[in-house]
């Protein structure tokens, strides 16, 4: 995952940038490991906090960091000025949290990104809380005030710490500046260990401003920091037999399948057992949904087939999920003929949410493995098995597009899957648009999926397609698939995507609607549509070509094939303004707090 | 809704014409088995976290118990003979799965060395100070003596006493003390340890967490004795 788009140009306009702003065909490899033999020939010492904190996340591998410059973080960026790592200025922090969250997604590493005191923290906030709902893994490093003036109000100061506490895996002020290099290393090791999640170190000015010839650890969590990567045998044994014995057996692989690193076993173990595979949102990739075992999303907006097979089956192996309210609808009526065999690395989601019968606590990849090896005969399920096939077909995802209504979503997605190859990667707002992108795009491979599940932020889809940009391989394409108002939420990213040439393709469903508020409103509020009419949208088409990017519009069905594959071909980034029916609301719908057995498929069924 | 004729929405059996599994969980996530229908009343407990003696560590920890709606009763804190580590016991008042989680949550802060619900048995302390009116000071001196008090302070309208013990024998003597004309009290709230050379909370083992968490679901029905009597 090492590789990136060559496209993109450092903005630190030193030698090595333009270097590679005037060879962009050039291969980075090349250059990269040119430097890196550069700056291990003439490794310089390190003479302040600042340049610590910089040469910890060059010790780390680090190769990109998202951020924004100001005062506080001044001394900081002015190391980085000298370092390798390629730093991407953001329009806004918030996207740069964002960015450095889906970068972490994809590249299965800890993204970074940068922020100053105040009000450059605080935009941080809502990144690091996505990543925290998620546990996806990320550093943010933010300036402070110097230390004489913490606690005095002063200009552009913030309890950063205090403020990020709820929100982060764990966060750290730095006091010193012979440790703080060391600090930045150990939030680095803690970001992606055991279950990922986001760390932030705050850097007051006067810390990286002073001198010290310390050089950082080397990155490690702290001591008290500890993972169980093996699950109990006994329970193992105990669990392996109750799958043996299941007659209704049903796998549910959740984000943490993706983290691990464990698709290909929880492929294996479910095709060697036949048994069929539900996903959550997040968990979406981890098995091939075209596989005949899928049964895809299951939830709220899951597939009508996923949702009873989830509500019918009698052993349910969760593997890295942690239960949230959006899966299971009402506790009463989740999965309750079930027993749990519940495999999750931290110990607090076990019976957090939904009780485990056979809690296994572990690493998911090692705790497959030895699930893997103790069971001895695989469950008699056929009948099951066929009634799961029944129910693909009761409940088909089939939707219908007559050619007098507006262009229906689910073309749309369904076009853009088509036009792009299997390893593409899709990031997403939060909305409708969202579940549209969720029920018909057709994910097989894992990190191919880039949204914001537990915290439901608009805004993700473009700065995470940034992110996931900087990440991805070259010929893997990256689809923004995004809502109108979420778009418009952080479309200032556009200028960061023009900027540094970055090929990727926003279509924005166009609604002219907070679509799925709207849809809410109809159903439970007497079609008062109070704050979620957005008529007053701007042509998404235009103002991209203002941004410098590539502006596309889409009104009929017989535009969608051709604008879409001109967009993907478009190298650098391009904006289809896809203007969509309206009314299209996400069907099938479990109602809050509802049973999932009983989701509606049309909206009398309310 | 304004298109009467475009019917929206999927195929499929409607929700009446599909069959429904006859079980249910409870709150807690926990199928219900209508033999033993397991209730969890909330129980009154203490738990013991050894942290590193750090600043913010307590407000990491009571910031953990006011967003995740944990009841709890009472925290205090207070230096160890080790000067890196502190530790923290709070009283808490939740139901069986609830304590488990808030075991679990604490264990999660990286600041946390080590947690552990304490047995029933555990000695449990709190000091009291309570200054009452002393117009009558041979009658306030009886009860002080009554409970053990100390006077820490008097003069000649009030006198303050200091009351270690058990919860309920401090809620005793500031009912007695009541008849004099109570002025103020200061409570700290209650501080524990283990009896005998059972260790409060020990340095963690390897499968510490872990095997909390597997024993605490796996003995679900385990009945914890009560602990509102106090020793």
């Amino acid at each position: 995952m090492s590789e990136r788009a060559a496209k993109i140009t450092p903005t630190d306009d030193d030698e090595q940038a333009d270097d590679q702003i005037t060879d962009s065909a050039a291969p980075d490899a090349a250059t990269e490991t040119e430097a890196e033999a550069d700056s291990e020939s003439t490794p310089k010492p390190v003479t302040n906090g600042a340049e610590s904190v910089i040469r910890a996340l060059e010790n780390a591998g680090v190769e990109y960091a998202f951020g924004v410059q100001g005062g506080a973080i001044m001394p900081v960026y002015d190391a980085l000025y000298d370092s390798d790592i390629t730093h991407i200025t953001m329009a806004h922090e918030q996207g740069a949290s964002h960015a450095a969250d889906a970068y972490g997604i994809v590249a299965g590493k800890p993204g970074i990104c940068l922020a100053t005191s105040g009000p450059g923290a605080t935009n941080l906030v809502t990144g690091l809380a996505d990543a925290d709902m998620d546990s996806d893994p990320m550093v943010a490093l933010t300036g402070q005030v110097a230390t004489d003036f913490v606690g005095n109000d002063a200009f552009q100061e913030t309890d950063t710490t205090g403020v990020t506490t709820p929100v982060t895996k764990d966060n750290t002020f730095s006091t010193d500046p012979d440790r703080v290099g060391t600090d930045v290393s150990e939030a680095f090791a803690l970001a992606s260990e055991g279950r990922p999640g986001p760390t932030l170190v705050d850097l007051p000015k006067d810390i990286t401003k002073s001198d010290t010839e310390v050089e950082p650890d080397a990155p490690k969590t702290p001591d008290t920091y500890e993972v169980q990567e093996e699950a109990d045998p006994e329970i193992v044994a105990a669990a392996a037999e109750r799958i043996e014995n299941a007659d209704r057996p049903a796998l549910l692989l959740g984000g943490g399948v993706i983290k691990a690193e464990a698709s290909d076993v929880c492929r294996e173990f479910a095709i060697e057992h036949e048994i069929p595979v539900i996903t959550t949102m997040p968990g979406l990739g981890s098995f091939p949904e075209d596989h005949e075992l899928s049964m895809e999303m299951a939830g709220m907006h899951g597939t009508g087939y996923a949702n009873m097979a989830i509500t019918h089956c009698d052993t349910l192996i969760g593997i890295g999920t942690r239960f949230d309210d959006r899966l299971t609808g009402g506790i009463e009526t989740f999965a309750p003929d079930a027993e749990l065999i519940h495999i999750d690395i931290d110990p607090a989601e076990i019976s957090k949410n939904i009780h485990a019968d056979y809690p296994l606590i572990g690493d998911a990849a090692t705790v497959v493995e030895q699930l893997q090896a103790a069971v001895d005969s695989s469950p008699q399920a056929t009948k099951w098995r066929a009634q799961c096939q029944q129910w693909k077909s009761d409940y088909s995802m089939a939707y219908d597009a007559p050619e007098d209504r507006p262009v229906q979503p689910e073309f749309v997605v369904e076009a853009l899957d088509e036009a792009t190859s299997d390893n593409a990667i899709v990031t997403t707002g939060v909305g409708q648009h969202q579940m549209w992108a969720c029920q018909y795009w057709t994910y097989t491979e894992p990190r191919t999926w880039v949204s914001s599940h537990g915290l439901g932020t608009m805004g993700y889809g473009l700065p995470a397609a940034i992110g996931a940009r900087v990440a991805a391989d070259d010929d893997q394409e990256v689809i923004c698939i995004d809502g109108d108002g979420s778009f418009l939420m952080t479309l200032q990213g556009l200028s960061v995507a023009v900027r540094e040439n970055l090929d990727i393709t926003v279509a924005v469903l166009n609604n002219e609607y907070i679509g799925m508020v709207r849809q809410w409103q109809d159903a439970f509020f007497d079609g008062r549509h109070s704050a979620s009419d957005y008529g007053w949208m701007p042509e998404f088409d235009k103002l991209a070509e203002a941004f410098g990017a590539q502006g596309y519009r889409i009104d009929e069905y017989d535009d969608v094939a051709d604008t879409i594959q001109e967009a993907i071909a478009y190298d650098g980034p391009s904006v289809i303004d896809v203007h969509i029916d309206p009314q299209a609301n996400v069907y099938p719908m479990v109602p809050s707090g509802g049973d999932n057995g009983q989701f509606a498929l049309t909206e009398d069924q309310l | 809704m304004t298109d009467e004729t475009y019917q929206q929405g999927l195929e499929g059996p409607p929700p009446e014409e599909r069959p429904t599994p006859a079980g249910r969980r409870n709150k807690q996530g926990i199928r219900i088995d209508p033999e033993v229908e397991a209730t969890h009343e909330p129980r009154r407990t203490v738990i013991s976290a050894l942290v590193k003696h750090e600043p913010g560590v307590l407000a990491e920890a009571s910031g953990l118990f006011s967003r995740r709606q944990f009841n709890i009763e009472s925290l205090t804190v207070g230096p160890t003979k080790n000067d890196d580590r502190a530790r923290i016991t709070v009283v808490v008042e939740e139901p069986d799965p609830g304590i488990d989680q808030i075991k679990k949550q604490l264990r999660k802060l990286l600041p946390v060395i080590s947690v552990r619900e304490l047995e029933p048995d555990a000695m449990r302390r709190e000091l009291a100070l309570v200054k009452v009116d002393a117009h009558d000071p041979a009658a306030v001196n009886a009860v002080a003596d009554m409970y053990d008090a100390k006077t820490v302070d008097s003069s000649p309208e009030t006198a303050t006493f200091e009351i270690t013990g058990a919860r309920q024998k401090i809620n005793a003597a500031v009912e007695t003390f009541s008849q004099f004309g109570i002025r103020e009290i200061s409570r700290t709230g209650l501080t524990a340890l283990a009896r005998g050379t059972d260790e409060t909370a020990a340095a963690p083992s390897t499968d510490d967490a872990a095997s909390t968490a597997d024993k605490a679901n796996q003995q679900q029905t385990q009945q914890y004795t009560q602990t509102t009597t106090d020793d």
